[in-house]
């Protein structure tokens, strides 16, 4: 397939404000995009990429309207279609990927089902040969026992082939144009990495012409060939893949750029004094009835320790279901561990919070993700400034009100915040104001979970500067989790790696570069994009690996057992599938808990990427 | 980056509007005729033309008339001063059950949404279970047992609504303790009260409006057919289900007196319903959508 030549030309979008008004969203877009090229369109959010992306099926958001240019594809005018004209477009001439591809399947009806509906809907051809195509689509995805998967139901495959899934019910019917809407924001990073592969190769093959659109310029550096920077509803610059990553005229896509470039902010603080501020030790914790084995019917945490030294900061690294949101809340005291300790300052530290002392539970503070589902939308920021300062310190009027405006400076946000409601703030200022609830209780200690996930890169990169900047001011120590390896490397002293409950290994950041790592660790760290282009054909040069045989236990004589058994590529049958790793201190100060020696595990590094296995 | 980047969104949020601003227009004529209707009963002994007892010399059951607006009663009672002087009782009674209703509703409500477990399943299914009676049957069997009263049919409308205003007040409840703000004001260790008061409150007060004028609506239905069934209210007071009851007679012939009290019952359904159905949206986005 060759795909049409597209053309927008002047695109103007509008968006119905309050009292009749209407706010540009779009503002004069214009690009051209040649058969079998890839455009990335590259911003922030509400930069108004979805939005273009969008209206190239011809399609506006509720609220929204095309308010004028042009946008050819091929011969036809997409704006000056009828309804019934476009609905024959979409699906059929432009395919649309969107980011989650869970909300986009029907939980009722099996993936085949949903994935020839293209050709049905558009009578392009019979039913076998449509399953037929599907098929060999799915091959081409890298899809798992391709035969067979289009018979099981959306909940029934993972998140990676779900996408991939999506991407063959886009692809049947030879579209000329297809519209990527992040794809593979929502997973975790060695899954995105096979999806990336896979959708890499199909475009390829395919010479697909396809409008790739997301925030994440590593990615995109992989995934296009032309790069369209918008902010705000305005083109800022266009160009070619290597010149934009390399040579960025614009100043916002410099500093888009800056801020996806890892940079490492050390506070360059010692750790002060002898007995560790936190010391977690053997902690096993989860959800359900303890059982006689003293292990909670769901357990999330396997055995976990860790030592946090006053002033410094200890990255908690892990992905989806890794338990490391739990080992916050287990030290915040939100959930009770089912054994092990948490020692505060070398006194241990009452399970639940209702047991803890107040001058206990004003020491560790946490700090969420989601500023929007943080901060009660019902108060004022000054109001949930003012409750910590009342609770812990007992401040009233006055001393009240100075103290909030201190701490507003802290944030570096301006005073007159203080009369504001969280919906007045934009993203990177809630999450300020939610930084400046936690030090209003003059914390020794901050839970960090995910704070600048939910944020664009540009803001999430000042609040990590801001971190940094607290740390060396008020010499607060940090626990800092998140699933992104270059936010843990840019703030933490110390990094632990979680998976599946377990910790596999821990690490100073002066060690990462040459330690050993972890087969989970080193999937990890060499699945996150780098900012170069060519970075994917690099790693992905690498043959899929065999991984060697072994048993498969079943999941009640799995406790104790190393939990990356079924995807690691140095396990050993006899070994790694009956008993428990030793946890071994390498040189370097690193800790990993694996079979395999010190020497194996270096060796891995050296050895091109294995890519996961496909499950049977 | 390098340079603090703080923006600065425009003009503060919270602001002072006038109260009227926010409602739209049929809202504002159902607060119109509730403020009336309110009035009427809240000044209801000055208000009225002729003396409560006094029986007209025309006679009963008078069509409308100069001297009775709305004609005469059964008894030749002046048909306006009667409805004006049920208005205390039709408001009031349906009034403070709607209030205690919603008062025990929503703090049991709220109890539940926070503490969850035990004390959850117990409320759940105890208020459950006076749901599954039905209404009518419990306020006859309560009254049967202990006789009419304004207080004993103040406390039955407000058992029997209660569990309405639970459910509502524990669903929305359950929603915001799952918030990460509650999560936050709980590791902070407040106390479960703060945490109903302060947090989840302010953000349920829209639909608790609401719902309490659904229930005031439902009281007044209910309290309006056991006065209609001669349980409600007892003479010599009348409310204005007792009225239609009393004029019954009148139907043969058309008589307004029968038509007004129920047509005043209406009314202030109506216009409780244009209210509830208006109220600004109590979002705090400090825009109107």
């Amino acid at each position: 397939m060759t795909g049409a030549t597209v053309i927008v030309d002047n695109l103007r979008v509008v968006a119905r404000a309050g009292h009749g008004g209407e706010t540009p969203i779009v503002k004069d877009v214009s690009f051209r995009i040649e058969p079998g090229e890839v455009l990335a369109l590259i911003g922030e959010s509400g930069s108004g990429k979805t939005t273009i992306a969008l209206s190239l099926l011809g399609y506006a958001r509720h609220g929204c309207r095309i308010a004028g240019g042009t946008i050819r594809i091929g011969e036809t005018d997409v704006l000056s279609l009828t309804e019934a004209e476009r609905r024959q477009l979409r699906g059929r001439r432009v395919a649309y990927i969107a980011q989650s591809a869970a909300a986009s399947f029907n939980p009722s009806r099996t993936v085949m089902d949903q994935v020839v509906e293209t050709a049905r809907i558009h009578s392009l051809m019979p039913r076998e040969e449509a399953e037929r195509k599907a098929v060999a689509l799915f091959r081409e995805l890298a899809l798992p026992s391709p035969d067979t998967i289009g018979q099981r139901y959306p909940h029934q495959v993972s998140g990676g082939q779900l996408q991939r899934l999506m991407a063959a019910m886009a692809l049947m019917s030879d579209p000329d144009l297809v519209i990527l809407d992040e794809p593979t924001t929502a997973l975790d990073v060695t899954t995105q990495i096979e999806v990336l592969h896979a959708f890499r190769r199909v475009v390829r093959e395919h010479k697909t012409t396809a409008v790739y659109v997301t925030h994440d310029l590593a990615v995109v550096a992989q995934m296009a060939d032309r790069i369209l920077v918008l902010r705000d509803g305005a083109q800022r610059e266009i160009g070619a893949t290597p010149q934009i990553i390399g040579a960025p005229q614009d100043e916002y896509t410099r500093s888009l750029i800056a801020a996806a470039t890892p940079r490492a902010r050390p506070a360059d603080t010692a750790p002060k004094g002898e007995t560790p501020l936190l010391e977690i030790r053997q902690l096993v914790a989860g959800y359900g009835a303890i059982g006689k084995n003293g292990r909670p019917a769901a357990p999330v945490l396997d055995d976990v320790s860790l030592r946090l030294s006053r002033g410094q900061a200890v990255g908690v690294i892990g992905e989806s279901g890794s338990g490391k949101t739990t080992l916050a809340r287990v030290v915040a005291g939100l959930v009770a561990p089912a054994a092990g300790q948490v020692l505060f300052d070398g006194r241990p530290l009452p399970a639940l919070v209702a047991q803890r002392t107040r001058e206990e539970l004003r020491r560790i503070q946490i700090v969420f993700q989601m500023a929007d589902t943080a901060l009660n939308p019902a108060h004022t920021v000054g109001d949930i400034l003012a409750r910590p300062l009342q609770l812990y310190r007992g401040l009233k009027s006055d001393a009240q009100q100075r103290r909030i405006l201190q701490l507003l400076d802290l944030v570096q946000l301006p005073a007159s915040c203080a009369t504001r409601l969280p919906a007045g703030l934009s993203g990177g200022q809630k999450q300020r104001v939610n930084l400046a609830r936690a030090l209003a209780a003059e914390p020794d200690l901050i839970l960090c979970d995910e704070v600048t996930s939910a944020l664009d890169t540009v803001v999430g990169a000042a609040i990590l500067d801001l971190l940094a900047q607290l740390r060396r001011e008020l010499g607060v120590s940090y626990m800092f989790i998140s699933h992104d390896l270059n936010t843990v490397r840019a703030v933490c002293d110390d990094i632990v790696v979680l998976y599946a409950g377990q910790k596999v290994e821990a690490l100073g950041r002066d060690a990462f570069a040459r330690a050993a790592r972890h087969p989970y660790f080193h999937m990890l760290a060499t699945s996150v994009p780098e900012l170069r282009p060519g970075w994917l054909d690099e790693v992905g040069a690498a043959q899929r690996a065999e991984l060697p045989l072994v048993a498969t236990p079943a999941p009640s004589q799995r406790a104790g057992l190393c939990s990356f058994l079924d995807r690691c590529p140095l396990r050993v049958a006899g070994v790694c599938d009956t008993q428990t790793p030793p946890r071994r201190e390498l040189e370097g100060g690193v800790e990993v808990f694996c079979h395999r020696s010190g020497t194996d595990l270096v060796a891995l590094q050296k050895t091109p990427r294995a890519e996961e296995p496909a499950p049977v | 980056m390098s340079a603090p980047a703080v923006l600065v969104p425009p003009a503060p949020v919270v602001r002072r509007r006038k109260f009227l601003a926010d409602w739209s227009r049929s809202g504002k004529l159902g607060l119109a005729v509730l403020a009336i209707l309110v009035f009427v009963a809240l000044f209801a002994p000055w208000l009225q033309s002729h003396d409560l007892g006094e029986m007209s010399a025309a006679g009963v059951f008078q069509p409308m008339s100069a001297e009775h607006w709305l004609g005469t009663d059964y008894l030749g009672r002046d048909m306006l001063t009667r409805i004006i002087a049920g208005a205390p009782y039709t408001l009031g009674v349906a009034f403070a059950a709607t209030v205690l209703a919603c008062g025990f509703g929503a703090m049991l409500g709220l109890l539940a949404s926070v503490s969850g477990g035990w004390l959850d399943a117990v409320l759940s299914r105890t208020l459950d279970t006076v749901v599954s009676i039905p209404s009518k049957l419990l306020a006859l069997v309560i009254i049967a047992g202990f006789g009419s009263s304004t207080a004993l049919l103040v406390a039955t409308a407000a058992i029997v609504y209660t569990p309405g205003c639970y459910r509502i007040i524990r669903s929305l409840g359950v929603n915001i303790n799952a918030m990460d703000y509650v999560v936050v004001a709980r590791a902070r260790g407040e106390k479960r009260s703060y945490i109903m008061r302060r947090e989840i409150l302010p953000n349920i007060w829209g639909p608790l409006l609401a719902d309490m004028g659904l229930r005031f609506v439902y009281a007044l239905r209910l309290l309006a057919s056991l006065s209609f069934l001669g349980l409600g209210v007892q003479p010599p007071m009348a409310d204005w289900g007792s009225l239609v009851r009393e004029n019954l007679g009148a139907l043969p012939t058309g008589g307004v007196s029968v038509v007004a009290p129920a047509l005043a019952i209406a009314v202030l359904t109506i216009a409780v319903n244009l209210v509830i159905d208006n109220l600004p949206n109590a979002r705090f986005d400090g825009e109107r959508q």
